[in-house]
């Protein structure tokens, strides 16, 4: 049983075989309403716990004295880690001219855009006067780290919305042409004027390769930043300078687990097979290994300092993580983050499609331990006596955190139905032009016949 | 000790640990004097109970040679306050004499400072606060009531300080050493904690500062608390 929408006016033959990317915006099946009403009501429990704690307070959470920070600043690092998949990714891949970037770009950016508004939205209900926020406009002082956040997360929303928007406009322009009724005004709207015409296209590809620049600095101060919320406190475990770089390594690892994931999931049910290839989850499983390397080797660089130095304030937390309380969480992220990546990834036979999701799977969860054993740990051991407290999050968090995971799949998921995902005009220019533009560019790096006749003369 | 206090104090306490026996005179006072809700069980049970004056238990040695030290710890009022320096929106300051003030109004309950202090001293409002039937009206009226979802600690009872200041005025005199006190000083029964300008060199608590017994909690992380303590002599 599945609905095809009628206002819509279907010209497969114009668009050759990449019709089939269009297919998902045009039409829905079942599957997609079934998927979205169990998310959609993961998001009302979400929603309903979030009510339930605005009505009766923080305290309905697990949260005491002197753990005043749990799954919610968890979660807004997590989340802000996996938005670096998107835009700092397909930048990088933009800027060195890797041409299987293509077909995933797309899919990347949107995860970024989707979201970091949940990244926003952890500190948001984290607060314990959330109708005071506009306080943080009112009356913002810029000494505090949390400032530098609020500044640095809104110029990469703003950032990052724009950097999806930019390489969507000739594909919106593809759906406007396509369909009738409200949806072709919608798309009207936002093709602003796309007719294709050479000039645009300059004028496209320029905004573009600028915004690719602007982002990457933009990425990295985010995430930099957001370890500085803990760096900068002089609480054990937290302050230290290495925070910024290894906060960063591990939101980009986090990052391209989290895309392996989506494409794996957009390639399945879309039936993309012949864009999203076995190629692209081998090279973004070679970046993942790479992160996996790099995060192990902060980590191993962290924890050895720490032991070396052996501040008694510091080791009761580095303790407390190896063998105390946060062990299961500890041992199970090195694992995730690790052992079972590195397994997996380092092993050309394994790094096919499955493999790659398989090892994904477990860097996310890896990587959400992770930031769980570097929150709650350091404030579970002040530096005086007399006030440990031993914190599990209660069923309001847990709920608030599957309402706002599946709020951002639902998201994701909508916009597949209003934007092709994977991008159609990239495609056909990777087909039309850069295919000849990558012989030359090759052709280039080699010495010309010219000169080789030249010196056989001499 | 009648000499009279220079213009802008420095405010500062010591607690003499040889004195103090632990009796927690100090911490009740301080709950009542400032309108600390007391602790319900399902508060205390949650490790959510508020004190601006909290007794830190430092057990010594091993078994059988244990020894029990309990320090009575109020807000540290640091010259270096770490807390100051992480909140987003200014709602805790240092004022002109030196006391760490907390703006409940502008509190926007994010935790931050809570996170940053290292002696543990700052409480959050995990509830609306609550009194048992009667005392609800016994409050002391020179101090707010704070709302559910905001940060509070211990102010040094700044409203005594104010209250003495209009007191001299309308004596037309100045504020004398003695004069502002906060509640804990007034109920210890031993005369443990001494309190006053530290920058006055004629005032006690200038005095017993400068003792060869005293020191200071996590001297070394600079933060320059204006709390003392006299250690205990054998």
């Amino acid at each position: 049983m599945s609905s095809v929408d009628t206002n819509l006016d279907i010209e497969p033959e114009s668009l050759g075989a990449d019709a089939a990317l269009l297919r998902p915006v045009l039409r829905t099946t079942w599957r997609f309403w079934v998927a979205a009403g169990v998310l959609f009501s993961f998001a009302l429990l979400g929603i309903y716990a979030y009510i339930f704690q605005f009505r009766y307070g923080l305290g309905v959470t697990g949260l005491n004295r002197p753990v005043y920070w749990g799954v919610y600043i968890t979660n807004f690092v997590f989340f802000i880690g996996i938005s670096h998949a998107g835009t700092l990714i397909s930048a990088i891949l933009r800027i060195a001219k890797a041409e299987w970037r293509r077909a995933i770009t797309r899919s990347a950016e949107v995860i970024t855009v989707m979201v970091i508004l949940f990244g926003v939205g952890s500190i948001l209900i984290d607060m314990g006067r959330p109708d005071r926020l506009m306080n943080i406009i009112k009356h913002g002082r810029f000494q505090s780290p949390l400032l530098w956040d609020v500044c640095s997360v809104t110029c990469y929303l703003c950032g990052s919305t724009l950097y999806l928007f930019l390489p969507l406009i000739p594909d919106i322009a593809i759906l406007r042409d396509r369909t009738k009724g409200l949806r072709h005004g919608f798309y009207r709207l936002l093709a602003l004027g796309w007719k294709g015409t050479h000039r645009q296209h300059r004028v496209l590809e320029l905004l573009i390769s600028i915004m690719a620049i602007i982002v990457i600095p933009i990425a990295v101060s985010v995430h930099t930043v957001v370890s500085f919320v803990f760096a900068m406190t002089i609480q054990p475990m937290w302050h230290t300078a290495i925070f910024g770089p290894f906060f960063v390594c591990g939101a980009i690892f986090s990052g391209i687990a989290a895309l392996i994931l989506a494409m794996a999931i957009i390639r399945k049910v879309y039936h993309l097979e012949n864009y999203l290839k076995p190629i692209h989850f081998n090279y973004l499983g070679m970046l993942l290994l790479v992160m996996t390397l790099l995060w192990f080797y902060f980590m191993g660089c962290e924890y050895l300092v720490t032991f070396y130095g052996s501040d008694p304030t510091h080791m009761a937390v580095w303790w407390d993580k190896v063998s105390g309380p946060f062990a299961p969480a500890f041992w199970t992220m090195v694992l995730c983050c690790f052992v079972v990546p590195l397994t997996i990834l380092a092993n050309r036979k394994w790094r096919t499609v499955a493999g790659t999701v398989t090892a994904s799977c477990f860097v996310v969860v890896g990587m959400w331990l992770e930031r769980w054993t570097i929150v709650v740990p350091s404030l579970s051991n002040p530096r005086l006596p007399g006030t440990h407290a031993h914190y599990f999050p209660s069923w309001v968090e847990w709920s608030i955190f599957a309402g706002e995971t599946s709020m951002f799949i639902l998201l994701y998921m909508c916009f597949t139905k209003l934007f092709p995902i994977v991008s159609i005009w990239e495609i056909r220019e990777g087909r039309e032009v850069a295919v000849k533009e990558v012989v030359e560019r090759v052709t280039s790096y080699l010495p010309s016949s010219e000169a080789i006749a030249e010196e056989a003369v001499s | 000790m009648t000499a009279t206090l220079k213009v802008p104090a420095r405010w500062g306490m010591v607690i003499d640990l040889d004195r103090c026996n632990g009796c927690q005179n100090c911490s009740t006072a301080c709950q009542i004097e400032n309108n600390i809700p007391p602790p319900t069980p399902e508060g205390a049970g949650a490790s959510r109970s508020i004190r601006w004056m909290d007794l830190l238990p430092y057990v010594e040695g091993e078994y059988p040679h244990v020894k029990l030290r309990l320090i009575p710890r109020p807000c540290m009022h640091c010259d270096n306050p770490p807390c100051i320096k992480v909140c987003p929106v200014g709602a805790t300051s240092k004022g002109a004499e030196g006391i760490i003030a907390q703006v409940y109004d502008r509190c926007i309950g994010c935790r931050y400072c809570t996170t940053a202090c290292p002696y543990t001293v700052r409480s959050f409002n995990w509830y609306p606060p609550r009194w048992p039937a009667g005392m609800g009206q016994a409050l002391n009226p020179d101090v707010s009531v704070r709302p559910r979802g905001v940060v509070e600690k211990c102010s040094f009872c700044h409203h005594r300080l104010q209250k003495a200041r209009d007191k001299a005025a309308a004596e037309k005199r100045e504020l004398r050493d003695g004069d502002y006190v906060p509640a804990c000083l007034e109920t210890c029964p031993t005369k443990a904690i001494s309190f006053g300008d530290l920058d006055d060199p004629e005032s006690e608590v200038a005095q017993l500062s400068r003792s060869p017994r005293a020191f200071r909690l996590l001297e070394d992380l600079g933060t320059q608390p204006k709390v003392f303590y006299l250690r205990e002599g054998e």
